[in-house]
């Protein structure tokens, strides 16, 4: 590393720099940002364009592009580029949120189990490896299925129109939580050992005070590396049960959903079934690239990829 | 290594005990119970012949006392019949695991097939053109929704080309083994397509690790061709963990074998749960998870055992 010569630099810096060397990773980066000011502007693009991504005109299904339409419309002649739009804000949106809660789930877990170890640490790990090794999607079809009214949610929750996005975030996050848990374990065992920990201890500091103020702080760029990498997963399974028609539901359009009537129409209309998937598609490689770059950036020892 | 067994052995049933009573408790928070469903059917069911129904069939007992019936039964062999299709559950299930099997099995196959030469092919020589090539094109495959990829297959090959069919396992009125096999070929590409990626960066972490290790370099100053140490004392011990990763990467294997089923209405496993999750079958669908589950753990047990023969290292104690 020719980096590491230079004095007075912080560990970001260096870290930085790093990443800027990885090409991938910085399109990704930049990919990632139109996307997502794109979909946050999806409201003005549909204004300017005077469009509503809602509104159902069967006199114009199936049209091909045209200056009033860029994309052309739906089955239900609703325009595609303000559905796309309105839909990556929710991909997104899920994507990273679940993340992040998968992501505090996971270091929970993983911090505990490395930094107590033993007993926790095996059944913890047990769990987490059970929880790999399971066929996840047809279980999380099962959750996605599950009536709400039975498990004591209320009533003006369970009916109203955004419920499925909160379902779909708490779902995906419950599965997601696997690899920040191991990684952060990983981690906070090497940790533990250290002399740090150790001087904590003998000056008295409790096992939360360790863990949040010494531990922590160390085990950011694995958890920083893990919940990229897992954004993109979680939008894959998002995708693929809104897909199935257990995630999001119409007529909030999310990428996954849009997708949902594709086959049906794909001998009359292929290009429906075209521009969701490729969004997802560049989302997801987006973010494991992204991943995979911070990674080389963040943590130099493992260059290996 | 028994004592390891046993432990392991004991584990599985654990987890698949712990299982079967998740999945009995979410089939019980499905919309609506077996009793709605027979109400809709007929209106003329009063309030209080639904009562007593439930009280019948037992749907008015606690969760436990319920499990513990279904368990006891279960336990004799007694699986149960499904509400939509009016047969057995197993006589449902058998040919599905069968279908599911053949599916997987195929595309594990190719897969693996495809992985080995490239992962290796990438690991000997890192950061290379050719590396930076396969690793774009790994990682492609790991982000490409499986859905949307067997829709673009469906696309290419069953409406522009109009080559291969777009779903079902024969044409109707039967067509014999050739048929069935153009049948398998966009479920198996897709499936394998899905997962080759994966499986190519595991063979290439694996391999470049062990080429990093002190007995390569020995071999290489003893003067023995780059080639023979790739293929004989490298590739060997690359393989173990490659062994192990592949057995536990069975759970995500299934869940793309699902997707897979639905779009190409492909009678399988997968295909199965979901259908019976969609259309209130809960006993089939509580039945196939279940299975879904224990073939699960009985790869991951093998995945175990296969690691300790491979790896004279590695002794369980």
């Amino acid at each position: 590393m020719s980096g590491a010569t230079a004095s007075g630099q912080s560990g970001w810096a260096l870290a930085r720099r790093r990443f800027r060397r990885h090409r991938l990773a910085m399109a990704s980066a930049a990919v990632l940002v139109i996307l997502a000011v794109l979909s946050i502007s999806a409201p003005l693009v549909a204004y300017l364009l005077d469009l509503d991504p809602a509104a159902v005109d069967l006199f114009n299904r199936f049209q091909g592009p045209s200056p009033a339409h860029p994309l052309g419309t739906d089955e239900l002649g609703r325009d595609v580029l303000v559905r796309l739009l309105y839909g990556g804000r929710v991909s997104l949106l899920v994507g990273i949120t679940a993340a992040l809660v998968a992501s505090v789930i996971g270091t929970a877990v993983g911090l505990l189990a490395g930094y107590y170890g033993g007993r926790l640490d095996a059944l913890l790990m047990r769990l987490t490896d059970g929880i790999i090794a399971l066929p996840l999607l047809p279980l999380l079809i099962v959750l996605a299925a599950v009536d709400l009214a039975k498990i004591g949610v209320p009533a003006a929750i369970a009916d109203s129109e955004s419920v499925s996005l909160y379902r779909i975030i708490i779902i995906v996050a419950l599965a997601g939580w696997t690899t920040v848990a191991r990684l952060v374990r990983g981690a906070a065992l090497t940790l533990r050992e250290r002399d740090f920990v150790d001087a904590a201890h003998g000056m008295g500091a409790g096992a939360l005070r360790i863990m949040g103020i010494h531990i922590l702080p160390n085990l950011v760029s694995p958890i920083i590396v893990a919940t990229t990498l897992s954004v993109g997963n979680i939008i894959l399974l998002e995708s693929v049960l809104s897909f199935l028609g257990l995630g999001i539901q119409p007529p909030i359009p999310s990428w996954g959903n849009m997708l949902t009537n594709a086959q049906e129409l794909i001998w009359s209309a292929p290009a429906l079934a075209f521009y969701p998937g490729i969004l997802i598609f560049v989302t997801v490689i987006a973010f494991n690239f992204l991943g995979d770059g911070l990674q080389d950036a963040l943590d130099p020892k493992a260059m290996e990829r | 290594m028994s004592r390891y067994l046993t432990t392991r052995f004991v584990q599985s049933l654990l987890v698949l005990a712990i299982m079967s009573f998740a999945i009995y408790g979410l089939m019980g928070l499905m919309p609506g119970d077996p009793i709605d469903l027979m109400i809709s059917a007929n209106p003329e069911i009063t309030s209080e012949d639904a009562a007593r129904l439930r009280a019948l069939y037992g749907l008015d007992r606690p969760i436990l006392e319920r499990y513990g019936n279904w368990l006891q039964a279960a336990l004799t062999g007694d699986f149960g019949y499904s509400r939509v299709h009016k047969q057995p559950v197993v006589d449902l299930l058998l040919p599905a695991l069968g279908s599911t099997a053949r599916l997987l099995g195929l595309s594990l196959l190719l897969s693996i097939a495809i992985a080995l030469p490239v992962g290796i092919l990438a690991a000997a020589r890192p950061y290379s053109r050719l590396d930076y090539a396969i690793n774009l094109v790994a990682f492609a495959g790991i982000s490409v929704p499986v859905f949307w990829l067997g829709l673009l297959l469906i696309m290419l090959f069953s409406v522009i080309l109009g080559v291969l069919p777009a779903g079902g396992t024969e044409t109707p009125g039967g067509g014999g083994f050739w048929d069935q096999l153009r049948h398998l070929v966009l479920p198996v590409a897709t499936l394998t397509l899905a997962s080759v990626g994966g499986h190519t960066r595991y063979v290439r972490a694996s391999m470049a690790e062990t080429l990093r290790q002190d007995y390569i370099r020995t071999a290489r100053a003893k003067g023995i061709g780059w080639r023979r140490v790739l293929w004989r004392h490298a590739l060997r011990n690359a393989l173990i963990p490659v062994v192990t990763i592949l057995a536990l990467d069975f759970g995500f294997l299934f869940s793309g074998a699902l997707v897979t089923e639905t779009i190409f209405a492909y009678p399988g496993m997968g295909k199965m749960i979901y259908d019976a999750i969609m259309g209130n079958d809960f006993n089939l669908a509580l039945i196939a998870l279940m299975l879904a589950t224990l073939v699960t753990l009985v790869g991951n047990l093998l995945a175990d055992l296969a690691y300790a023969w491979l790896d004279p290292r590695v002794t369980y104690k």
